[in-house]
Parts: C-alpha cells; structure tokens; sequence
C-alpha cells in the first residue's frame, strides 16, 4: 500500500470513497506521522483519541453512503479556531489552559462535511508574527532544508503550524488564518498551496481576533485542487458575523481544469522592488510565461499607492489588536496573575501572559489610537487603505482578471536570524501579501520554483473580489508547469 | 443656549446674580427581549451570571450581531424627539479597564449616532413652557455590575446586564434651572413610556443621569462645567444640580475658578464630590468598530415606524384640550403618566354622553381617583374602581339620578364593595330627588322653623346657602341641588 500521507485530499477522497483503505487507516497513519515528526513542532495538541472517534464515525456514514464531502479527511486544526472542549490558546500563554464550550463556525462546517480533528496547529502568538517564533510553545520548523546544511529553517507565519504540518506529511489539509500574509507567505516556503479568499467569505465566528478588518480563514493543501475542496466547506455565510457576506458557495473544485484562455493578467509594476533577489524576479516571469502559454494575456497595471500599503498595516492591525486583546484581562478565563489591586491584576497577568511582540503591536495600536495621534496614525492608515482598495478596482476595471506578483521577497530563513533588533525586518516579509488584507481580496499562494538553495518559492495571484474560482483555475496552470514540491523526511 | 431669559431662574449670590446652565445626558434602557448584540435576556432580577452569552462574556472569538428591535426602538424615540432620524450610523469603540466590561470596550456609537438633533417641550408648574434640544441620541451597551459585598478580600461580577441596550440621550445646555431639569426628565421619561421604548423604572436603574452642571453671570459665555455622574432619580438629579451651582458659585464668588471634572452625587449628604479631575479622565481610544458594519437602513424603514408610533403626550393633551375641553392643568395632569390617559380614555369610551360629561370625568379621575389611590400608594393599574365603574358613577351624576355628594358616597361602596354603580344606587335608594313637592315640603318646614335666618338671607342673599346646606341635609343629600336653590330662592323672595 502507498503511503497514505502521501497521498493528495483528492486522492484520499477516492481511495475512502471506493475502500481502498478506511479513515481510520487514513487517520492511524496521520497519528504516526505526526508521532515521528515531533521535531517540527507543527502541532500544539494531538487529539489522537478524538481523530479516531471521528475516522470511524466518517468510516460508518462512508459505508452507508452518506459521508460528506470531506468523509474521512483527517485535518489540522490552526490554534486560533476555537474547538468545543478542545484547548485553545492562540499559542499564547494569556490563554493558559482555556477550553472553549463552542466550537468556530468554520471548523464546525469541516466536521459537518465530515472531516477528521487530528489536532491543534501551531501558530505565531495571536497571529502576530511571520516566522511561527513568537508562539509561546516555541518555533515551528520548516521541514525543508537548504541544500547540504542542516540549519533549521522557519515555516513561515503566523500559520507556519498548519504549512508545516501539510508540507511534511502530518494532515492532508489544514485550516489557517490570514491578517497580513499568514496563509500566503508560509504556504509560500513550505511548497505549499494557501489561499486567503476575500474577506467575508468565511465566518470569523469562534477564530481568535487579531485584527477584525483583515483576519479570514483559509486553506492549506498539497495542490491547488485540494485548497478549493477545503474552501468550500469552509466558506459560507453565518448571521453570527455580520461582516460574512450571503452569497452562495460555488463549486471551486469546478474551476480546477478550466480554460484561462483570454483571461487578462496584471503584472503590477510597483512590486518590482530595488534589490529584489533576481531569482525571484526569474520565477516571477517564468509565472507569467506558463500562463501566457496557457492563453491568458499578460499586461503591466499599475498600484501606485502599493508602498504605503505595509507601513499602514502596521498601524491599522496592531490599532485593532490593541482593542480586541483587552478582553484578555485575567477576570474570566485564562491565566491570572494576582496583584494587590484590580489595575495590578491587570498588569501583572497582562505582562506575564502576553510576548514580547504581542506587547509591542498593543503599544503600537494604543499609540496609534491615542488622543492626538488619532488623526495623524490611524485615519490616515484607513485613507491610505481605501485609496490601495481603489488602485485593485481601477486594475480590475481595466479589465484585468486576475494580478500574479511573488508571494515573498526570498524564501525560508534560518530560525533565529530575523528576530533581532528591528522587526521591519521580519514585517517586511508581508510586502506582497499585506495589500490584498487592506483591499479584502482574495489571494493565493501557488508553489512555483525553488531558490538557488533548493527552497520552494512561491508566486502570488490576486483575485477580484468573490471570484477565487478564477485564482484556482490560474494557480493550477502554474502547479502544471511547475509540479509538486515535496520534502526529504529527515526528521523520520 | 438661547432659552428664553425670562424662564430663567437666577440664584442670588453674594456678589450677584448667577444662571444656571444645565445639560443631561440620560441613559435609557431599551425596552426589548434580547440584548443589543447578542440573544440573552434582558429579564431584572435573574441570578448573577444567569442572562449572560458567549458575546456577553467576550469569549475568544465572539463577535456582535446588531439586534433590530432595538434599533427601531432608538428610531421611534428619535421620532418621538422631533429628531432627525441618520440613515446610516456607525458603532464604534470605547476602550478602557474594567472588571464590569468584559471586552475591555463598550460598543457604543461616537461621531456618527443613529439619532440627531430634536427637542422636548418641557412644562413647567408655574404653567410656563421651555424648548430643551436634544443633541444626539445614540446607541451603547450597558456594562455588568460589581459585588463587593459577597466575599471578604475579592469583588464578584455579575454580567447580566452586561450588554443591555441602552439609549444615551443628549440634551443641548438649555436648562436653567433644576425644576427645569427635573421636568425635562419627568417629560423625557413619560415620552419614552408613551413610547414604549423604556420603562423609565428609576429604581431598577432603567433611566439615569449624567447631569452637566456651570453658572454664569447672566449674558456672560458658558463658565467652565462639572459633570455629576449616574444619577438615578428625578429628585436627586434637582438635589445634585442645587448644590453643584452653590459649590461652583461659592468658588466664583472667592475668586477661584471650577476645574473641569466628573463629580459623584452622594444622596445621603446631599452633596457632590470629586470623582476624577480631566487630566486623570480616560482617553478613550475610539476609532469604528471593525467587527460591524455601519448600520444603515431605508427611508421606508423609519416610515414604517413612524406610521405606527402611538399618540403622544403632547398631542394627547392638545386634543383633550381641544376636543373635551379640559383645561390645560387637568390635561397635564392625565397625561403625564401613559396609564393615567389610558384610564381615562377607557372612561370617555364607556361614557354615555362623552360631549356632556367629558369634564366631569376628567374631574372624577383627577380628584377622586387619583386622590384616593395615592392615599392608599396604589397603582393605577391595581384600582378597585375600574374605568367602567368610574364611566357609570359619572353618568349618573350626569343624567341628574345621583349628586356629586352621593355620588361619593358611591364611589366610597364600589371601591370597597365592588359592584355595578346603576344597580347600587336603585338597591340603596341613593337616587336624587328631583320631585319639587317632596323638596318644597322640607325647604317650607326650615324657613318656618328659622324666621332670623331668614331676616339675615333677606338683608345678604350670599346667606341662602346656609338653607341649601340644610335642605340637603334634611334629605339625606338625596335633593338635586339645583332645584333646592332654585326653590329657596323663590321662598326668601330673592
């Protein structure tokens, strides 16, 4: 028998659907994986005993033909998702040991079409960070290595937990979030498929908030196809968040295979950065020949106010961070670090509960949202933000359909080499990615290539808003022509 | 700012004359089942933590749902605020620590509220009038409440009415005076009950106060103001205002000047005192809530609700004026309060002739009804005597079967006995006598009986009253008094 975490969600699907093998099978085998590949610290929490209560309940409805469309698919569950009686940290210690007695509307969908809960996912502490470094149970590591060198490498973040996890093996899909770049950027350098679909298109219900106006949920798989699978469990109106639109799901799995012929490609020029490394300027044009080949037609656009986008992230997110952390006071739930009075309560377990990077994007956003800097910061943060919404609807006015960029400006870094002084450092990783989170677009992240290091690089497609269906049709033209990107195991 | 000077109350200082300027901001609780943003109930009174949701408690990854009745209920108040009505409004964000919020914000609405300018007619005892704008009504949840008294060392929370839809509404600075104010509340309130959009329970803490209060020496610009916090009922908000202005004309008058701050009303002192100065005030941080959208809805939605908006307070009394013709006095009076009207309206209904006995009843609710409930502390709604009853005693009086003496004496059976007034007075031989032979009778035995009397009535007519006086007695107050003067008269040769 192959090797059933090798295999593809479709794949999967089916072998379950014809018994070939059985979800528990399938699900056994994840458990190991995961078992074996510890090292990567992807996952957080195992539920092995709530995987298998799950495979062999899909196992049961497979049999009487009534399993959904996700029937025995053994999943990751990102730690921001809120999971009934599951723990639910957001990897941040302010948490503690916090059981949600709710589950998130997304991931309830997943476990409706029938899904399997192999655990938790690791992530960047409340999805701050780009790296998986700041969460409070350590750094994730990106199972792929430079060529010849054993240094560990970040998967990326803040969902390097759910890339990691996928890339090596350890689920066939896996739910993430995406604030500024968090799906896109780790698919980006684990060789994995991501996409971040418009805002509102999934329900942000039970998903720890980050910052509410950019946050949506999205998929991780092995191949574009099996991100649309997952998209369309997960996507869907919810009266719970009103900021989640009515609109019917489509079929996304549909678009996969279908013609781009005359489709109109936007290469915006303002993403050619100065000292971009000439690799990713290679794949990026290699990006826009597959597609041409494939009959869609390249055109330059223009998004003046692109370099603007990321400085007005840094204060629109942390500004919504700051708000939306306050509810972690120590009074309800969570961890609680007592003083001689309530504002000493406050401080001590805030000071305790919170990291370092955590601490600084809520100074940040409270600096940001202060009387007399209002104005200056975060007003002019949301002008900047409608007039970088308004360069996407003129490009997209002109007919374009669909806007390929790099997904980032280099591939996987070393653990521990971008954690120093300056975090424009590591917040300059988001430069391709923070803009379609101000314009509420969809995006995904397509592996494309390798570095001259033999790590995966990824471009980016940019879609018009509700139209994914278009960015899974494109992504699978550049996956054609670029292939699959798989790690060597060395952690087995 | 431009009420008219000569509603103006000025307070005798010990340089001069001082005005009061007054503004308030009340807090409304919405009359609705369900919270503003989430489902769980609104009910007073549950066990601690027992109205709460996942929202309510701001667990991880909640988010707010806009309840619709409650924006109908903050439009038909603008509406019954002669408000205009914002098509499109936005919620934003107050962020500060306290252990009874448990978002660490309130939801509320800053730069954009649902309602905009409007006014209140205020009258005043002296039967004089005043306007009092309204700036803005918005839309804010209401925070949990702190138990302090339940352990020894630790605060308890309880956060049922953590999330309570609560109308802030806004008044322009155009009260002089407290008796201003407290009319304008006591009408504020009675619009709301009208409305049916808050209960205006004070006890229960459905209606309180922010009450601003400065002084200035007339035609001089706005002094420097306090804001006294929470008040929670009409008297103490006349009690916070008259000692706030002394305090702050006592400063003046020394030559100091009133620093800005929020001051706390302490009801068994009768004083205020410092809560917080502006420099230790929070800064809020507001900035649009990014979890909702801006609330928007049609033009059509508002005239739906408009169309629907029941009769009030003014245009109720303006018609019992003008159709019944009440005085303006026994008008106020009914109105005042949604069930008094209610009860007389019931009356007026139940009348047989409405157009001769309208005044009358009005009479009979005011004096007699009211009188006797508010002797007894009960409630309208728990009257012995029902609207019918009342409608049948007046009747009677009407049609000239019973005298308005008798007539007490009914209303006295029905309150304690029960029982339909007609019936009573034909079992108890209350009936008037109209009868002129059976009264010449009596009123011929007192004048003989009383030659002086009627020397003295001869030389001072007003006298005959003393007759009258005694010719009902006589008849057990049975005579209709009409032809008992008529008679007398006739006899006195007068």
């Amino acid at each position: 028998m192959t090797d059933l975490t090798s295999l593809t969600m479709a794949e999967a699907r089916d072998g379950l659907a014809r018994k070939t093998f059985t979800s528990v099978e399938l699900t056994d085998a994840h458990l190991a994986a995961m078992e074996r590949a510890r090292a990567l610290n992807a996952y957080v929490l195992e539920t092995p005993e709530q995987a298998r209560a799950m495979a062999r309940d899909a196992d049961a409805k497979i049999g009487k033909g009534e399993g959904g469309p996700l029937a025995g698919i053994p999943l990751g569950i990102k730690d921001l998702f809120a999971t009934r009686d599951v723990r639910t940290t957001a990897c941040s210690k302010i948490l503690g040991d916090f059981k949600p007695p709710y589950e998130s509307t997304v991931t309830t969908q997943l476990w409706r079409d029938g899904a399997v809960m192999l655990g938790k996912l690791n992530n960047d502490e409340f999805a701050m960070g780009s790296s998986n470094e700041t969460s409070c149970f350590g750094p994730v590591v990106n199972p792929w290595r430079r060529e010849g060198s054993d240094t560990k490498l970040v998967p990326g973040g803040s969902s390097g937990g759910s890339a990691s996890a996928v890339a090596a093996g350890l689920c066939l899909g896996a739910t993430g979030t995406d604030t500024g770049g968090s799906i896109r950027q780790p698919a980006a350098f684990t060789g994995i498929v991501g996409i971040k679909p418009t805002y509102g298109r999934c329900s942000r219900w039970g998903i720890v908030a980050f910052a509410s106006s950019l946050d949506q949920a999205g998929p991780f798989a092995r191949t574009v196809r099996d991100t649309a699978i997952l998209l369309r469990s997960m996507a869907g109106h919810d009266p719970k968040d009103t900021t989640s639109v009515d609109r019917a799901v489509p079929d996304y799995e549909a678009a996969i295979g279908k013609s781009v012929k005359g489709l109109r490609i936007g290469i915006p020029k303002e993403y050619r950065l100065d000292g971009m490394p000439s690799e990713i300027d290679r794949l990026w044009s290699q990006g826009a020949e597959w597609l041409k080949a494939a009959g869609a037609e390249l055109v330059e656009v223009s998004l003046p106010h692109t370099k603007y986008a990321l400085p007005a992230y840094y204060i629109v997110a942390p500004a919504e961070a700051s708000s939306n952390l306050a509810r972690y006071d120590g009074v309800r739930y969570g961890a609680r670090v007592d003083g001689n009075n309530i504002v000493e309560m406050y401080e001590n377990t805030r000071a305790s509960g919170f990291g370092a990077e955590v601490k600084r994007r809520v100074m940040i956003g409270t600096y940001v949202l202060s009387a007399g800097y209002y104005d200056a910061y975060y007003l002019r943060a949301q002008k900047v933000r409608t007039l970088i919404k308004k360069d996407f609807e003129d490009c997209f006015a002109q007919g374009v359909h669909a806007i390929l960029t790099p997904a980032t400006p280099s591939a996987a870094f070393g653990v521990g080499e971008k954690t120093g002084a300056d975090p424009i450092e590591m917040y300059l990783n988001d430069i391709f990615t923070v803009t379609v989170n101000m314009a509420g677009l969809p995006g995904i992240a397509v592996p494309a290539g390798k570095d001259a290091q033999g790590l995966p690089l990824g471009l980016q497609l940019i879609g018009r808003p509700f139209d994914e269906e278009t960015l899974f049709s494109l992504g699978e033209v550049i996956e054609q022509a670029a292939g699959h990107f798989t790690p060597s195991r060395w952690w087995e | 700012m431009n009420a008219p000077v000569k509603s103006a109350k000025l307070i005798k200082g010990a340089t001069s004359d001082w005005e009061m300027v007054i503004g308030l901001e009340v807090h409304a609780q919405v009359t609705s089942n369900a919270k503003l943003f989430s489902g769980a109930s609104t009910q007073f009174g549950g066990d601690p933590n027992s109205h709460v949701s996942l929202v309510d408690a701001a667990m991880p990854g909640m988010l707010p749902v806009i309840n619709e009745e409650a924006v109908k209920q903050a439009v038909r108040t603008g509406l019954g605020l002669k408000a205009r009505i914002n098509l499109r409004s936005v919620f934003d964000r107050k962020n500060y620590f306290y252990p009874d919020l448990p978002q660490g914000y309130q939801i509320s609405q800053y730069k954009s509220p649902v309602v905009g300018e409007g006014e209140v007619q205020v009258d005043l005892d002296d039967g004089d009038s005043v306007t009092v704008g309204i700036e803005r009504l918005h839309l804010e949840q209401d925070a949990g409440k702190l138990l302090h008294d339940q352990h020894p060392t630790m605060t308890y929370v309880d956060l049922n009415r953590s999330g309570v839809a609560l109308m802030e509404i806004v008044s322009k600075p155009d009260i002089r005076s407290s008796e201003q104010a407290k009319a304008y509340v006591s009408k504020l309130r009675t619009i709301l009950r009208y409305l049916g959009t808050c209960d205006g329970d004070m006890e229960k803490g459905s209606l309180r106060a922010d009450v601003n209060v400065s002084v200035r020496k007339p035609g001089e610009p706005f002094g420097t103001r306090c804001e006294i916090k929470n008040v929670n009922s009409i008297r103490f908000i006349g009690q916070a205002i008259e000692y706030e202005a002394r305090r702050q004309i006592g400063i003046l008058e020394d030559g100091g000047s009133i620093d800005q701050e929020t001051r706390l009303f302490d009801p068994g002192k009768g004083e205020t005192r410092s809560m917080r100065s502006k420099e230790e005030a929070h800064d809020y941080r507001y900035f649009p809530d990014p979890d909702l959208l801006p609330l928007e809805f049609s033009q059509d939605f508002v005239d739906e609700l408009a169309a629907a908006l029941p009769e009030l307070p003014d245009q109720k009394k303006a018609r019992f004026i003008g159709d019944i013709g009440l005085t303006p006095y026994d008008a106020a009076v009914l109105v005042s309060e949604r069930e008094s009207a209610d009860f007389y309206e019931a009356v007026l209904v139940a009348l047989t002739d409405k157009a001769r006995d309208g005044k009358l009843a009005a009479n009979w609710v005011i004096n007699e009804l009211f009188g006797r409930l508010n002797k007894e502390a009960k409630d309208i709604a728990a009257s012995p005597v029902s609207s019918a009853q009342l409608a049948a005693i007046v009747d009677l009086i009407g049609e000239g079967t019973i005298s308005g003496k008798i007539a007490k004496d009914l209303f006295e059976i029905v309150w304690n006995e029960g029982g339909d007034p007609r019936a009573l007075v034909e079992a108890r031989g209350m009936r008037q006598v109209t009868d002129t032979g059976a009264i010449e009778k009596i009123v011929d035995e007192i004048v003989a009986a009383n030659p002086d009397k009627v020397a003295q009535a001869q030389a001072k007519p007003a006298l005959a009253g003393w007759f009258v006086g005694q010719v009902m007695k006589a008849s057990g107050g049975k005579a209709n008094p009409q032809a008992v003067n008529d008679l007398i008269k006739t006899k006195l040769g007068l």
